[in-house]
């Protein structure tokens, strides 16, 4: 016996599961065999930091859910018991609470490296879309969780947001009360958020993470340098410029978790309401159909479509415009038509719209957290319009860097 | 790239600065969650004057003793003032119905109401009371104007009235706004005095609000520093193994 026969032993379990699922093919085919680009920057580490926080959620809901009850009588005080008599409640809730917060914060930043790389473009179309629809499904997620705490600030929120289905000429009446099942918000409303927050959006979710990482792996990793490492192999038909993802990437990735971990382990321990952003004082009253909050507003991720909405004087429109802001990302790939992928081989006027349009998105999330003041109203109107400008930019750039390869030289191989 | 981590980085500022930002003038409170004694202090006061009306229903009197301190012999003796055991939490005597009656409003819960408000709106809000004889009360308050409490720690304070200047803007508007408050009698404390027990007050009900950042707070360096650790080591794993990436 010894450690031949037990390595033997496991090597026969498995060649037995190998025959039966196919283990091995997995491994190699998503993780040992995958090459993945060897110049991988900072906005690599996202992905998987995105799946972290994924993982992070379910979990931590899982044992929230043991706790807590969906019962408007019940649901504010079961909150705070969560805090002071579970043992450990108080960290398992910061760990949801800030990780929904986080979650987004690696999303955006996840969604700008592909703004960045051009990693929407041809092949990866599809990786987009159904990133885009991880997008959109978290925001419903983040959305019907941040009611289940039942605070003031969570009824009035899902009264906005439901309303904003009011708006639809003819049957809006009708769709808000089929959404709330009652016509205010109430028990029965908090009654089925909970359940599509806790069983179908993290079914969708999962699946599309799976279908986004599906989707990817069958056209291969963009990169800083945007150009196609599949085209020079060498002679074991292995890309040039292509590692391996395991070891290469999960060790690297590792490294990127416990940077990660610093900063959200700081804010749980440290500062888990982060001043009101993360978790927002109005919260920590009760839900009271009788007193609105002195200044509704969304929790930070929401806020730059918040502005948009507020920001357009009639209702409908603003809700026309605040929902086109998200679908019009879904054809960005058949906006930008440009052959180069990379910002580095992209001249000067692609930075300075991408930058006025990250400055435009970040001013409306700011805007968004604000009460609204005359001049703020026209601040938002203005990012509103280069927030869209960009891609009316974009689709006309891009076609005129295609036409007159008005583009920097790209090179054979990833640089560095 | 740079200019973008630039931009990110400001970004972050500007939500960090919107996030202190308070608005009103209000006096900093500079309480301190880590003395034992401060928040001693604060419960024994805030059994005395405000417990009669005001609840704390998810803080548990043990809870809180353990928190602070302090034996279960010593919680009885000094802390608990009505029949309930230690494992109960803190109710009033008070119905909401008895509430409403007395001052017009039930008084709230009290347990979460730092996270609610701030340390520095409640200990201003302490600090605010006057006498108002137009009140159906007989008080009013500086910073919540036409509260419905009354200032129950008069006692302490003594009784201040409230002055007030008139303003003119162009538009021929006149304005009322409390300029200053004169005392027109001495409490059993003086200025200092009284400002340290609110003090102590509020930052009992900080602790309230969330018993368990003391324990966040001790672990935190701990947490940290391992992740730190950690972190390091992964970096020179990484660097290893990116050694052979050319």
């Amino acid at each position: 016996m010894g450690k031949a026969a037990s390595k033997n032993m496991a090597g026969r379990l498995l060649g037995w599961m190998d025959e039966r699922l196919p283990v091995t093919e997995f491994w190699n085919k998503h993780l040992a065999e995958y090459y993945a680009p060897k110049n991988f920057n900072f906005w690599y580490f996202f992905g998987s930091l995105a799946l972290l926080m994924l993982v992070n959620q379910i979990l931590t809901g899982i044992w929230l859910a043991m706790h807590y009850k969906p019962d408007a009588n019940q649901a504010f005080g079961l909150i705070e018991y969560i805090m002071r008599d579970v043992p450990w409640g108080w960290l398992i809730r910061y760990l949801h609470t800030t990780g929904a917060s986080m979650f987004f914060v690696v999303v955006y930043l996840h969604m700008f490296r592909a703004f960045l790389y051009g990693s929407y473009k041809k092949p990866r179309e599809l990786v987009w879309i159904i990133g885009m629809l991880i997008y959109v499904a978290l925001m419903a997620e983040a959305f019907l969780g941040y009611v289940l705490p039942w605070g003031n600030m969570s009824y009035w929120g899902a009264k906005v947001i439901t309303s904003l289905f009011g708006v639809i000429p003819g049957y809006g009446e009708q769709i808000v009360e089929w959404v709330r099942g009652d016509y205010l918000i109430s028990d029965a409303t908090l009654n089925r958020f909970f359940a599509l927050h806790v069983v179908l959006i993290p079914f969708v979710l999962v699946f599309l993470v799976i279908l986004h990482l599906a989707a990817l792996h069958q056209v291969g990793s963009n990169n800083p340098d945007g150009v196609d490492i599949k085209k020079l192999k060498d002679e074991n038909d292995k890309p040039l410029d292509g590692i391996p993802f395991h070891p290469y990437y999960t060790v690297k990735d590792i490294f990127g978790v416990g940077f990660f971990l610093i900063i959200f382990m700081g804010i749980i321990l440290l500062k888990p309401d982060l001043g009101g952003l993360f978790l927002e004082h109005d919260n920590y009253v009760p839900a009271n159909p009788m007193v609105t909050p002195e200044h509704i507003k969304p929790v930070w991720y929401f806020t730059p479509f918040y502005a948009m909405l507020r920001a357009i004087p009639d209702p409908l429109w603003g809700a026309v415009v605040m929902f086109s802001a998200i679908i019009v990302l879904f054809f960005l790939p058949w906006i930008d038509v440009s052959p180069v992928r990379s910002i580095r081989y992209r001249k000067w006027p692609y930075k300075v719209a991408l930058a006025i349009f990250t400055i435009s998105f970040v001013g409306l999330g700011y805007l968004g957290l604000q009460s609204g003041s005359a001049l703020q109203k026209l601040m938002a109107q203005i990012f509103t319009v280069l927030y869209f400008g960009y891609f009316v930019f974009l689709y006309f750039y891009s076609r005129y860097e295609a036409k007159h390869h008005y583009y920097k030289p790209i090179p054979e191989r990833v640089t560095h | 790239m740079n200019r973008f981590i630039l931009i990110a980085a400001l970004a972050l500022a500007s939500f960090a600065a919107q996030a202190s930002s308070g608005g009103e003038t209000l006096e900093p409170a500079n309480t301190n969650i880590r003395s034992k004694a401060s928040l001693i202090n604060g419960a024994k006061y805030f059994m005395a004057y405000c417990a009669g009306c005001h609840s704390l229903q998810y803080q548990r009197y043990n809870r809180m003793a353990k928190d602070l301190g302090l034996t279960e012999d010593e919680l009885k003796k000094y802390l608990i003032f009505t029949g309930a055991k230690p494992t109960d939490t803190i109710q009033t005597a008070m119905t909401p119905e008895q509430g409403e009656k007395f001052f017009g409003k039930a008084p709230p819960d009290l347990t979460v109401i730092a996270k609610a408000r701030g340390v520095d709106w409640l200990y201003s809000y302490l600090l605010g009371f006057y006498a108002d004889p137009e009140r159906p009360i007989g008080w009013n308050n500086q910073v919540f104007p036409n509260a419905s409490m009354p200032h129950v720690l008069w006692r302490l304070e003594g009784i201040k009235v409230a002055e007030f200047e008139t303003h003119t803007d162009d538009h021929g508007i006149e304005t009322r706004t409390l300029a200053h408050f004169k005392k027109v009698r001495e409490g059993v404390m003086d200025e200092e005095e009284y400002r340290r027990t609110v003090r102590d007050i509020v930052n009992f009900l900080d602790y309230t609000g969330e018993p368990a950042q003391l324990i966040r707070m001790r672990l935190a360096p701990w947490v940290l520093l391992f992740l730190v650790v950690f972190t390091f080591l992964a970096y020179l794993l990484k660097r290893e193994y990116f050694k052979d990436v050319h």
